[in-house]
């Protein structure tokens, strides 16, 4: 069942045609004790190569990955969020049909589909903080906040966002009250996770239009929480 | 599978590094794997399971040293393989084989919009007991299987309480094996942080897993 380490090896390195022979990670040199090869260092070289051979074989349309990247280069992002988020701080009524039926409210918006597909929003209080991450891999809310940034995917925060979650946020410079819950959603299912931040003091009769321009991605994942704007700030 | 990828609760794992001006995509070729890989996947021989498994398989050392994306690559390769869409010496040279057959992608930029929008949802619209209820003491199995999984090791023989029923979902541990999708209840189920981590955890703290109900037991 297990794929071997030579396969592995044998995959990644056949992918790269000629670039196999020298080309080593980064050089570095290994412990050859465990067998181990370190992988091609030239992924660019491998996907083109590979890339070009589905295209050939009638496997894949290169217009079609060029429109992927497209939507998610330039349509989807974390603005979908922020606009979101507007609206539940400017409606009480959006607030509540979003806390307690995500998908149909993101729908009224016009958001859903990949990656977002059953959605759940999660709201900050004095008393509560929401952080999401996914240990085993990189679930993420596509829809609303478009790819995951590479820190969330990355081991140092996916092994310590469930043990040391303040120790992480502290990293994030955010310091949370002792006598506060913190609240962390591991997204081990099909359900993604978006948290709605507290409004920040100092945006009365601010419209949405505006209050999304405050929106952060970072406190959408819940490692920020969203600052009061600067007097005499009018974005 | 006990594997790497199941991380939650590691330590020595570094810093984490922000990037403050992070683009999407930080090479082209990081573009390409993404959509290469997405537009293989139109093609239904495989599916979410059977990618994320895919790439659990990757040997540790490897994993580590991979990077997202090539990550993702290396498991298009092996499922390319297994499903015989393409050869190793294609994907050693880079063209097809003499005489391979040529399809005609069915996954066509046109069905970009719609495929995004739509998405693969997971839920299903079937009928499914329910083994647990609202407010339930559950715990978490300790079960090892070699196999797929989504029951976090950190989570095994733990008590929570369920929070909410989310519906029926496909399970992961059968699907990513083609063994069928075997519909079931997936709940939010909430833990002490101490009940995870000792007295080391905030009291106040909890962690919310979402759990299929093959994963519990009634405590």
């Amino acid at each position: 069942m297990n794929t071997t380490r030579r396969d592995l090896l044998t995959a990644a390195l056949t992918a790269t045609g000629a670039a196999v022979t020298t080309d080593l990670a980064h050089g570095q040199a290994h412990d050859h004790d465990h067998d181990h090869q370190a992988v091609p260092s030239d992924p660019a070289l491998r996907v083109k190569a590979l890339e070009s051979l589905l295209v050939a074989k009638g496997l894949v349309d290169r217009a079609a990955v060029d429109a992927l990247i497209d939507t998610y280069e330039h349509k989807i992002g974390p603005r979908n969020g922020a606009r979101v988020v507007a609206r539940a701080w400017s409606d009480p009524d959006y607030k509540r049909r979003l806390l307690t039926d995500a998908d149909a409210a993101l729908a009224e918006l016009g958001y859903g589909g990949l990656q977002g597909e059953h959605m759940v929003v999660v709201e900050n209080t004095a008393e509560v903080h929401n952080l999401v991450v996914c240990t085993l891999c990189s679930c993420y809310p596509w829809p609303v906040l478009g790819l995951p940034p590479v820190w969330y995917k990355s081991a140092p925060y996916r092994s310590r966002a469930v043990i040391d979650p303040r120790g992480v946020l502290r990293e994030f410079g955010l310091e949370i009250d002792e006598n506060a819950e913190v609240r962390v959603w591991d997204s081990t299912a099909e359900l993604r996770y978006l948290v709605l931040p507290e409004r920040p003091a100092g945006t009365d009769g601010w419209n949405e239009e505006r209050l999304a321009t405050l929106v952060t991605r970072d406190a959408m994942i819940g490692v920020a929480k969203i600052a009061t704007p600067a007097s005499g700030d009018h974005a | 599978m006990n594997g790497v990828h199941d991380m939650g609760g590691m330590h020595g794992m570094g810093a984490i590094k922000e990037d403050k001006d992070e683009p999407v995509f930080h090479a082209t070729w990081e573009g390409r794997a993404y959509g290469v890989t997405r537009a293989m996947g139109g093609w239904r021989l495989w599916n979410l399971d059977a990618s994320r498994f895919q790439r659990e398989l990757i040997a540790p050392v490897d994993y580590f040293e991979m990077s997202y994306y090539e990550r993702w690559i290396t498991g298009l390769v092996e499922l390319m393989l297994k499903n015989k869409l393409v050869t190793r010496t294609e994907v050693e040279t880079g063209r097809p084989d003499e005489g391979a057959a040529v399809r005609t992608p069915t996954f066509t930029a046109d069905k970009v919009p719609g495929f995004i929008s739509k998405g693969v949802p997971a839920r299903r619209d079937v009928p499914a007991a329910a083994s647990f209820r609202v407010g339930q003491r559950v715990r978490a199995r300790n079960i090892n299987p070699i196999g797929h999984t989504r029951l976090p090791r950190y989570a095994r023989g733990k008590v929570g309480t369920v929070d909410r029923d989310h519906g029926v979902f496909v399970f992961p541990d059968t699907n990513a094996l083609f063994l069928g999708e075997k519909p079931q209840h997936v709940y939010s189920v909430r833990f002490d942080a101490r009940e995870l981590w000792g007295e080391q955890a905030s009291r106040r703290d909890t962690v919310y897993i979402d759990m299929w109900d093959d994963y519990l037991a009634p405590a």
